[in-house]
């Protein structure tokens, strides 16, 4: 940390700190100028773009399943729940059937990223709030869940698995039962996780209102996914808006009520026993059959443009595709949610302690390499 | 093939001339077909329907909006000097509330038509329905009233904007570099920026 002073007014002498942009807390190369008072944050600018490398101007020189890898690469968490939200936008071009089963796996696969990606916030949230233990927990059930990532798809990170039109590959006779056995470890150590963190008092001290945004400030700047739902506001997209096959699921929208730090874990934690039912379901019902629907040469959807809003781990995740009908997209823009959450870190850390700048941030939940592109 | 009864004639043959029936000419330089681009056909479901038809009727004269729509989301063209207007009648009527604004996205068709295309994409979380705001700049004038002050999720949609495409929005608080450095010339967004070939060491 650089410190610095500057002379504001003649009564209070104001501080500037320099947080990051290579700091563990910071979750990525960012950079954050702190202004404080005594303790208290007075004013914050955030500084971005040490990541940005073009992906959407990369993606009008590429083909269209060549720029599914460019997609793995956005939000590196939540590999599979990006690939979703491109394949869907030129699926909506093209006006592709996807198979049922292939709807299916994909929307298992993505459901076990979202509880992979909650894992890892719960990790390191416990960690930006001085605990060690949680992370140990939440690592460990990720590695659970990329295990099955890998025999499935062959990667544990960058899978490149759904393809235009289905999925690459059919998954193993033994997929259900593993998938069985995967849940049923983790409803217990999600239980686990919830024992261990949420109602300790000392991070329940350092978590309450604390980076409190009420519902019309959230939904004014945009906040979308667990951030906006801690605020209480009602909107997932999966059940709002409903794309792929998530129309035939039961399960429950968790909502926060102040819109706090707190507010924000604690959605997080009880989505994953949401996604945990989506799975049960789906695996009942997987039928069997085709997995993917042939397309004939290079894809090359018709002229024309579409908009296509998922609900990735992070919120809304929005993809807008230009197509001229060549076999390359005219223009690509992705809306990632960590771009649009980010920016509400100017407004949750007003008048707070410099101490909570760091749970304030690590309650979003950004991944930089959504945030740069 | 040559006219057997003149031997020359295959030298005589001028390769340029169209409708010649000579086959290595056409061998060489096959015709190719012109593919025929098809164009996403419009799919509005009842809600965008009704949206649509609400529109047509009740959008303000003042606002001289073009309403159409694109694969599944219906669009709204206005001209830049409208476009306050426009967001603030999508905002605060009743019947729309159109309260979250999604994503601000600009489409270079420079080589094409001359103009910028500015995409604000909004979402109207009460009534679940979904609208796209068109505005066309022309190249020579890239400028546009910012739109930070009606939703402030734009603010950095548009700095964003500013910094890749050149676009200059009157009335943005800040409109600093975001993703790039300050020195960086150039705006690599646009279709004319030499990308690949773009070294910077």
């Amino acid at each position: 940390m650089q410190v610095s002073q500057s002379k504001i007014n003649d009564d209070a002498i104001d501080l500037m700190i320099n947080m990051g942009p290579q700091h563990p807390s910071t979750h990525g190369v960012f950079r954050l100028v702190i202004w404080v008072d005594g303790e208290k944050i007075q004013k914050v600018e955030p500084h971005i773009g040490y990541l940005h490398r073009g992906s959407e101007k990369i993606c009008e020189s590429e083909s269209y399943n060549q720029i599914i890898t460019l997609f793995d690469r956005l939000d590196y968490v939540g590999n599979l729940n990006n690939e979703l939200a491109f394949s869907l936008a030129v699926e909506k071009l093209m006006d592709l059937e996807i198979p049922e089963r292939a709807q299916y796996i994909r929307v298992i696969l993505c459901e076990l990223n979202r509880i992979a990606s909650h894992m890892l916030f719960y990790g390191v949230y416990g960690l930006d709030a001085g605990a060690t233990t949680p992370m140990l927990y939440g690592f460990r059930e990720r590695e659970r869940i990329q295990e099955l990532f890998e025999s499935v798809t062959g990667a544990r990170l960058m899978h490149n698995y759904i393809r235009i039109g289905g999925i690459k590959e059919d998954v193993e006779s033994d997929f259900k039962d593993k998938v069985h056995k995967l849940i049923n470890d983790l409803k217990k150590s999600v239980d686990e996780c919830d024992d261990l963190l949420s109602n300790n008092e000392m991070f329940l001290v350092r978590t309450k209102n604390i980076g409190i945004i009420t519902a019309d400030e959230a939904i004014d700047l945009g906040l979308s996914g667990p951030s906006l739902r801690a605020s209480g506001v009602l909107e997932d997209i999966r059940v709002t808006d409903p794309y792929s096959i998530y129309d035939r699921f039961d399960f429950g929208i968790p909502v926060g009520s102040k819109g706090d730090c707190w507010d924000r874990y604690f959605v997080r934690v009880q989505e994953m026993r949401e996604s945990i039912k989506i799975i049960e379901q789906a695996l009942v019902d997987l039928p069997e059959g085709e997995i993917i629907t042939p397309i004939k040469g290079m894809v090359r959807p018709p002229k024309g443009e579409v908009f296509v809003r998922t609900e990735s781990p992070r919120g809304d995740l929005g993809v807008f595709v230009v197509s001229d009908g060549s076999d390359k997209p005219y223009r690509v823009k992705v809306r990632p949610p960590s771009f649009v959450n980010l920016q509400a870190l100017e407004l949750m850390l007003r008048d707070t302690y410099l101490a909570d700048a760091v749970l304030v941030l690590g309650s979003i939940d950004i991944i930089m390499g959504e945030v740069d592109r | 093939m040559a006219d057997p009864k003149n031997p020359d004639s295959e030298k005589i043959v001028d390769p340029t001339a169209a409708g010649k029936s000579d086959l290595k000419s056409e061998v060489k330089k096959p015709v190719r077909k012109e593919r025929e681009v098809p164009t996403v056909p419009v799919n509005l479901d009842e809600k965008s329907e009704q949206l649509s038809s609400f529109l047509e009727s009740n959008c303000p004269e003042n606002i001289s909006a073009l309403i159409g729509a694109e694969a599944d989301i219906v669009t709204i063209t206005v001209d830049k000097n409208n476009l306050i207007d426009a967001c603030n009648y999508l905002k605060n009527d009743n019947k729309l509330q159109f309260n979250y604004l999604s994503l601000v996205t600009v489409v270079d068709y420079e080589a094409i038509s001359e103009t910028f295309e500015l995409n604000y994409h909004l979402v109207s979380l009460k009534f679940r329905q979904k609208i796209a705001i068109k505005c066309n700049l022309s190249v020579n004038d890239l400028s546009i009233p910012s739109i930070s002050k009606i939703w402030t999720t734009a603010n950095w949609f548009e700095r964003e904007s500013h910094d890749l495409f050149g676009v200059i929005f009157e009335g943005h608080p800040n409109l600093a570099p975001l993703l790039l450095y300050e020195e960086f010339e150039g705006f690599p967004g646009r279709k004319s920026f030499p990308f690949h070939d773009y070294q910077e060491w």
